[in-house]
């Protein structure tokens, strides 16, 4: 105790600075208000930034109930997404018309499956026999022929692609008809061959190539191009390779058509084979 | 020690006077800015105790702050400088040599003594004021030439004051 004494006696003048700056100090930031807040915001500062590290280290401790908590709530938002559900809504494009009857009517079907890497291709739409879908019926997208509705349930329907070794459209080029079929020795997804045009006759690279009167699309529905003539096939006839305006991998929305005449044609044909 | 006393008060109104009236309003674009009140604490007697010492520096910056309106801030300049003079004299300075209460003047310690006391002690107490006048250490380079400029203002005052106050050496 004596020597602490002694020794704060030798070093006086330190502790009385000590004692009197403390004083000085207090006073200046108790008055001044510059002073004031600058002290005070940045001790605020301070606090708030060590709660921050505090807070991130603390927020690693319960990474996985966080992980938890939002994997079900992403699981509750999926539900909630207009994807999950099933829309039974069908847009039909049809046209009253006094003059022209109509033939022909359009079902907008959006595709959920499809393939174009396999020797017999299949699409399936979300349309089925609830909207008016029918087997045998045609399916062309926006930029040209798709295929033929090959089953039918009450929701979906399955589409036997063009890229389909049994798929056979009649189709014409100047004119010109013959048969459009896929997979007579190339399994190209953007090229089908166009088979039985008279040899003789002049067909040029770029030509439009369109379904004929006789098919069960539309007339002059578009199929695509000629990209090269002369293609030996597997008979002696000389084949067309036909470019597809079509994108088979790409294919989002199509389009159903209904033929209203098709049964009387049907009927009217059946009476022929029955005699 | 009566007669001392008398005359620190005095020296304590007239300079406390002249820098708040007079000094106050004077300056060269707030980088050179004169405090001659320091001269008061630079004055006082080699034998003065410690605790007295820096009691008076501390009420002297107070008088000075209450008519700067800045509470603390010259009190707390004062309170430093008071402990620098401690250390200058007893580095610079034997006490026994002294007697009859001799007080650090230009005419007793010489010129070259009191110029290295003056511009030292001022050195510091600006440096602590205008330190905590700006309280933030991104303009340090602002305050540091505003210290340098003030202190060698201060000196030349305090030198010519002490010029005009001369009394050749009595030992």
């Amino acid at each position: 105790m004596r020597n602490l004494w002694l020794f704060i006696s030798k070093y006086n003048a330190f502790f009385l600075l000590i004692i009197f700056f403390t004083i000085s100090l207090i006073i200046m930031v108790n008055n001044n208000s510059y002073q004031h807040a600058s002290v005070w915001n940045s001790s605020n500062q301070l606090v708030g930034s060590t709660y921050q590290r505090v807070n991130e280290f603390s927020s690693y401790l319960v990474l996985g109930k966080t992980n938890d908590s939002l994997a079900a709530e992403n699981a509750r938002l999926r539900n909630l997404l207009k994807s999950s559900f099933y829309s039974d809504s069908v847009k039909q494009v049809s046209v009253n018309d006094t003059l022209l009857k109509q033939q022909y009517t359009y079902t907008v079907a959006k595709v959920i499956n499809n393939s174009v890497h396999q020797k017999n291709n299949y699409i399936t739409i979300n349309r089925g026999k609830n909207h008016g879908i029918g087997k045998g019926m045609g399916v062309i997208s926006s930029t040209g022929v798709v295929g033929i509705v090959l089953n039918v349930s009450d929701n979906f329907a399955t589409i036997r692609s063009l890229l389909h070794t049994e798929t056979k459209v009649s189709a014409s080029v100047n004119g010109n008809i013959g048969s459009l079929v896929w997979g007579e020795g190339n399994f190209d997804a953007r090229y089908a061959i166009l088979k039985d045009i008279q040899g003789h006759l002049v067909v040029n690279n770029g030509a439009r190539v369109v379904t004929s009167e006789f098919s069960l699309f539309p007339q002059g529905t578009n199929i695509g191009r000629v990209a090269k003539t002369g293609v030996k096939g597997d008979d002696s006839a000389l084949n067309i390779q036909v470019k597809l305006d079509t994108d088979f991998s790409a294919l989002q929305y199509v389009y159903v058509i209904t033929n209203m005449l098709s049964k009387e044609q049907i009927s009217l044909e059946a009476l022929n084979k029955a005699e | 020690m009566g007669r001392a006393i008398i005359v620190n008060t005095i020296r304590f109104i007239l300079l406390i006077a002249i820098q708040v009236f007079l000094l106050k309003n004077t300056g060269y674009y707030n980088l050179s800015v004169p405090y001659l009140y320091i001269l008061f604490i630079l004055l006082l007697p080699f034998n003065i105790p410690n605790g007295l010492l820096f009691l008076l520096a501390f009420v002297t910056g107070l008088t000075v702050d209450v008519f700067y309106d800045t509470l603390g801030l010259h009190a707390l300049a004062c309170t430093v400088m008071a402990f620098v003079r401690i250390i200058f004299i007893s580095v610079t300075v034997q006490r026994d040599g002294f007697d009859n209460e001799p007080e650090p003047r230009l005419g007793i310690m010489g010129f070259r003594w009191f110029l290295f006391y003056a511009i030292i002690l001022a050195f510091f107490h600006h440096l602590i004021l205008f330190s905590f006048e700006a309280f933030r250490i991104s303009q340090f380079g602002y305050t540091i030439i505003r210290v340098m400029l003030s202190a060698v203002l201060s000196t030349f005052l305090i030198l010519i004051t002490e010029f005009v106050f001369y009394r050749k050496k009595v030992r």
